[in-house]
């Protein structure tokens, strides 16, 4: 299963058809303690690079971008009860939705793990 | 630098390690004059009532037919006696500036005239309805007009609309003006243009008018980059909006550049007024091509902010948006000396007016204050406000700039606020840390982290109020807070520790919002 | 001047500690243009507490106060007692000259007030979370038609013909810059509200019903059956409500299935000051909706040392963080208002507000009952609570209340104030009692009024 990462810190799961997406431990630590998050309907469309959810700390909100284009096929209900999830296990329990996958060519713009921590260390 | 007062009683410095925290603990929890208090819901019953009613009778005839409440309410009352403690209580919980030093940049904490109280509580002020004959409300519609006078001439601007509740809802008076304006020359425009260092209310105020929100990056030396503006300026910006003095103490040296560059372009300048008291008497902005400005009266004017309003936010207009004010105005009729409420939206009346913001004719209670404050100063006094203001400033700026890092020491002298970042603090210690060391040497902190453009941002403002002594004194308390910092003092991130509370868990009340009071189970 | 503790020897040491030679040094950044020469000219120099309040009096004597004479005005703004000890809570220099609570550990005073505020708010609306206030009840009712959008994601909201016309043009001027789409009409005058003509009115784009209870005509409607039809559209109900101390004796709102409930809340604690400040209050049903209100609540948490404390919260939903997606522009809202609504909340408790609403309803009642009996008059309503409407046989109401004040009785507020111009509504005059009026008062009212119409 391979696992893509965005310059905008979100991780993105391709399973098959449909794909995880999720924010990196990375952004997690940057944004500090995670209060809320807002996530998109199941059925939204998506454009890759387009907005898709807002993560909210107690004096911030940013927004996550759609890695790649597609429709919000299911969100994670576990972030209502406790948004914290995005700190303690941000790449796994505190994923955020997955989506269908409309065009797999816009996957090959993306990182893989190793790109990332070349990215990450240059920030 | 000067003794706090050079003949008198002098405090003794704490000890290190403070008594109140070594002292035995109390079974109430209080700690002499530092009293806990319940909420009403937990000291109150539904049967105490403070104010003496008929009993109710039950058979009496009613026109309810049906809709009478058969459940409780929830409500708890106290007895006159209990409600004034449980408030005089909660209030020694609280910070004012009748209580000290309160340089909360941007805001003008300046002193409240008690004279301006009295006069807004005259029952010929207090104890009138808004919609009274006119006949009878002669001497109100006067003050709304008087106190319109002023703030033209203050400003130099020939409109005026008074009826704004608050600045933010000022500044979209404003931009709805602007919009109108477009909108009946048949220019249907996209685009506001706001500085990044600006109050968050002016993106809000655009984006609410249903426009397009874009940034204009400041220079290096903190003031609105005058090339970056004019590169943008096209024939789809409705307008730009310019906090003058900006939201770094800074006078915007090109505004009548930019104001000159958007007009050509079809377009308007709003002025965030919030920082009239910079200039209030000296300078005005309808000299520097100003359409549109809202003026504080909470901020310059001096009504009290009351922890959080109410405030009043009248907005004074060019030769080019005055007749897009908003319903009502108050005019003075033509022939004799009364005057008139036009608030009928009958299209001989309502002219090019936008229409109405509120459902009455503004704060009427914040313009008796204002009013009263006006005619106390006077032009020679308002204009030694501004001077004493933008003076006390710089003092501030020019004792602290060798410690404290002063990011924009070097663009000129400051007006009546001066910014300090905390890119020098060592051990991790940070902007926060200093504030709230700032609260156990019994201060209120300077506004954080505003304006956005500052790392760390520390905007001070003392306000002209201020005496030598109590900025000498201030200055002494921030400049031992700053060494800390600069030392990077563990300790502080743990201040304050003498405040009626310690930092609150920010983070659980957001997580779990507990927005109102519920019994406890069981 | 008395307010300016420097000294010209302090301003002398201080110019010389900021290296300036004089003040104008340090507006050498303002253009030659704006440069002015000394005091503003026209304006006149300063001058004694003495003489300003000399001034100022002179200004509130040519007005005729409400407590002076009988006085029947309301239409969203009511006359009632105040207790003496509210004014001084509010007066006291830490509530009064504090800020908005942006530094929790020396801001509890207000906190604590604000919780207790908001929890009040909530239980009279019959509501789960209410704000920590709006202006006033005409700008929380655009609030509530802007949240509704946000959450429907319609852009259509449909005005009862009977919300306070004010509160109608508000909404439409909002409406006009945010593409809204706003359904309204003019009130039909009769008994009953018109309840079927609203709901008729609702469609599938509809955002939300905006009604007002009891409504401009002094009218109860019934909310449930709005609430119904409104939600088999999948829009919501928002109701409007001017006279908080009607809910002491009516239903409240949320328990007849309204969505978002806003209002005036200057009955309660807060005078009639011509029309400002008022208190905009603003309260959802469902704690769901929190996240999609307008301006600052507050919540409750617990210090470092775990002691109970209030912060506000939820503020990413602001302009000061959220900027141009905040959900209002809202900053400074009504907090000393807030102050007063809350105390003199507390000293009625329940008891008091019961026996407060009971008191204003039974001498509304005998009110009306005084004026029927004059030639020329008729009750409009089948139901009030403290405000109804009379229809005085086709003279111009507006006249009538001109006549009566120049007799020295301000008899309740012209619907020709309110919708000026139309016919239909010019021969009624809505008049409103409280515990306030007196037995002269009515009798005042009745004679004055019967010899206009005579």
């Amino acid at each position: 299963m391979p696992r893509y990462f965005t310059d905008e810190h979100e991780w993105i799961d391709v399973e098959g058809e449909s794909a995880t997406v999720g924010i990196t431990d990375y952004a997690q630590e940057q944004l500090g303690d995670i209060v809320f998050v807002e996530l998109p309907d199941t059925g939204t469309q998506v454009e890759k690079g387009g907005e898709a959810a807002v993560v909210e700390s107690v004096k911030a909100a940013s927004d996550v971008y759609a890695p790649i284009t597609g429709e919000i096929m299911e969100t994670n209900s576990a972030l209502e009860d406790d948004p914290a999830l995005v700190n303690t296990s941000p790449e796994e329990e505190g994923w955020f939705f997955r989506m269908t996958i409309g065009d797999s060519s816009e996957l090959e713009g993306l990182m893989d793990d190793k790109a990332y921590k070349t990215f990450v260390d240059s920030l | 630098m000067n003794a706090p007062n050079k003949s008198g009683w002098k405090p003794e410095m704490s000890p290190a390690e403070d008594g109140l925290h070594n002292g035995p603990a109390t079974t109430t929890g209080n700690r002499a004059l530092m009293l806990e208090e319940p909420l009403i819901f937990e000291i109150g019953h539904a049967e105490t009532t403070g104010v003496d009613l008929p009993e109710i009778d039950p058979d009496a005839p009613n026109r309810l037919g049906g809709f009478e409440r058969s459940k409780p309410i929830g409500l708890v009352g106290l007895t006159e006696p209990e409600t004034v403690r449980h408030y005089t209580r909660l209030s020694r919980q609280n910070y004012g500036i009748d209580l000290g030093f309160f340089p909360l940049g941007s805001c003008t904490m300046k002193h409240n005239p008690r004279l301006n109280e009295k006069v807004a509580r005259l029952p010929g002020f207090a104890d009138i309805h808004p919609l009274a004959p006119q006949q009878t409300v002669q001497g109100a519609l006067q003050v709304i007009h008087e106190l319109g006078d002023w703030l033209m001439k203050l400003t130099g601007m020939p409109g005026v609309a008074m009826s704004p509740k608050a600045g933010a809802h000022g500044e979209l008076c404003g931009i709805l003006a602007i919009r109108a304006a477009h909108t009946a020359r048949g220019d249907a425009r996209e685009v506001v243009l706001v500085p990044e260092s600006a109050h968050g209310t002016n993106p809000a105020t655009a984006a609410f008018a249903g426009y397009k929100v874009e940034d204009i990056p400041a220079t290096p030396e903190g003031r609105v980059d005058l090339e970056a503006i004019k590169a943008r300026l096209a024939p789809d910006v409705a307008a730009v909006m310019i906090t003058n003095p900006n939201t770094c103490g800074l006078f915007e040296k090109d505004f009548r550049e930019i104001a000159d560059a958007v007009h050509a372009v079809g377009g308007y300048v709003y002025c965030d007024g919030a920082n009239f008291n910079a200039i209030v008497g000296r300078v005005r902005p309808g000299d520097l091509g100003v359409d549109a400005m809202h003026i504080n009266l909470h901020k310059t004017f001096s009504t009290p902010h009351g922890g959080g309003g109410p405030g009043s936010g009248p907005v004074v207009f060019s030769e080019a948006l005055k007749d897009f004010a908003p319903l009502p105005i108050v005019r003075k009729l033509q022939d004799g000396d009364g005057y008139e409420l036009v608030e009928e939206e009958q299209r001989e009346h309502r002219g090019q007016s936008f229409g109405r913001m509120t459902a009455f004719h503004g704060q009427m209670g914040m313009f008796t204050r204002a009013l009263t404050y006006m005619l106390s100063h006077g032009a020679d006094g308002l204009k030694q406000v501004s001077e004493d203001a933008v003076l006390n400033a710089n003092y501030v700026l020019r004792s602290l700039e060798d410690i404290l890092h002063a990011p924009f020491a070097d663009s000129g002298p400051c007006m009546h606020e001066a910014l300090f970042g905390d890119k020098d603090f060592e051990g991790g210690l940070s902007t926060l840390d200093l504030a709230k060391a700032l609260i156990d040497e019994g201060y209120h902190p300077m506004t954080v982290y505003f304006p956005l453009v500052v790392h760390g941002a520390m905007l001070v403002e003392p306000t002209e109020t201020e005496s030598k002594a109590a900025l000498d004194e201030f200055i002494t308390a921030f400049r031992s807070v700053t060494e800390r910092a600069l030392a990077g003092d563990e300790s502080m991130k743990q201040a304050p520790y003498y405040a009626p509370r310690r930092r609150l868990d920010e983070t659980a009340a957001a997580r779990k919002p507990k927005l109102a009071w519920e019994e406890p189970e069981g | 001047m008395r307010y300016l503790p420097l000294t010209d020897t302090d301003r002398g040491e201080m110019l010389a500690k900021v290296g300036a030679k004089s003040i104008d040094d340090l507006f050498v950044d303002v253009p030659e243009v704006a440069q002015l020469d000394g005091p503003i000219h026209d304006l006149p120099m300063h001058a004694s507490e003495m003489a300003v309040e000399r001034h100022m009096k002179t200004r509130a004597n040519k007005n005729l106060s409400a407590g002076d004479t009988p006085f029947f005005l309301g239409a969203g703004a009511y006359r009632h007692h105040i207790p003496a000890s509210v004014d001084t809570v509010i007066q006291r220099g830490e509530f009064l000259t504090a800020y908005t609570p942006y530094q929790p550990e020396i801001a509890q005073g207000t906190l604590q007030m604000l919780f207790e505020f908001q929890t009040q708010v909530a239980r009279l609306y019959g509501c789960a979370v209410a704000n920590a206030s709006l202006y006033d009840g005409s700008t929380a009712c655009w609030e509530a038609v802007a949240m509704a959008g946000r959450m429907t994601r319609r852009k259509r909201a449909v005005l009862s013909g009977a919300l306070h016309p004010h509160y109608a043009q508000v909404v439409k001027t909002m409406a006009q810059f945010t593409g809204d789409t706003i359904a309204d009409n003019l009130p039909a005058i009769q008994t009953e509200p018109d309840n079927a003509g609203l709901m008729s009115r609702i469609d599938d784009e509809t955002s939300c019903v905006v009604v007002q209870y009891p409504d401009i005509l002094g009218r109860i409607p019934d909310l449930s059956e709005l609430a119904e039809a409104a939600h088999a559209k999948g829009a919501l109900l928002v109701v409007v409500n001017t006279e908080p101390v009607a809910l002491g004796a009516i239903k409240s709102p949320g328990e007849m299935g309204a969505d978002i409930v806003v209002g005036e809340g200057q009955s309660i604690g807060v005078g009639l000051q011509f029309g400002g400040p008022y208190l905009g209050l603003f309260a959802v049903r469902d704690p769901k909706h929190v996240r999609q209100m307008p301006g600052r609540l507050c919540g409750e948490t617990t210090d470092a040392e775990g002691k109970r404390g209030f912060v506000l919260t939820l503020s990413t939903r602001e302009q000061h963080i959220r900027r141009e997606k905040a959900t209002s522009n809202i900053c400074t809202n009504s907090g000393l208002c807030a102050l007063a609504f809350n105390v003199h909340m507390t000293l009625l408790g329940e008891k008091g507000l019961r026996e407060l609403a009971t008191e204003n309803h039974r001498l509304a009642c005998k009110t009306a009952d005084r004026l029927e009996q004059i030639p020329g008059v008729s009750l409009l309503n089948s139901l009030f609570f403290n405000e109804f409407t009379v229809r005085l046989g086709g003279k111009l109401a507006r006249e009538v209340v001109r006549d009566l004040a120049d007799k020295g009785v301000l008899g309740g507020v012209s619907l020709d104030r309110l919708y000026p111009g139309v016919e239909a509504l010019n021969d009624a005059l809505l008049v409103a009692v409280t515990e306030t009026t007196t037995d002269e008062d009515i009798e005042a009212l009745a004679t004055t009024l019967e010899e206009a119409l005579a």
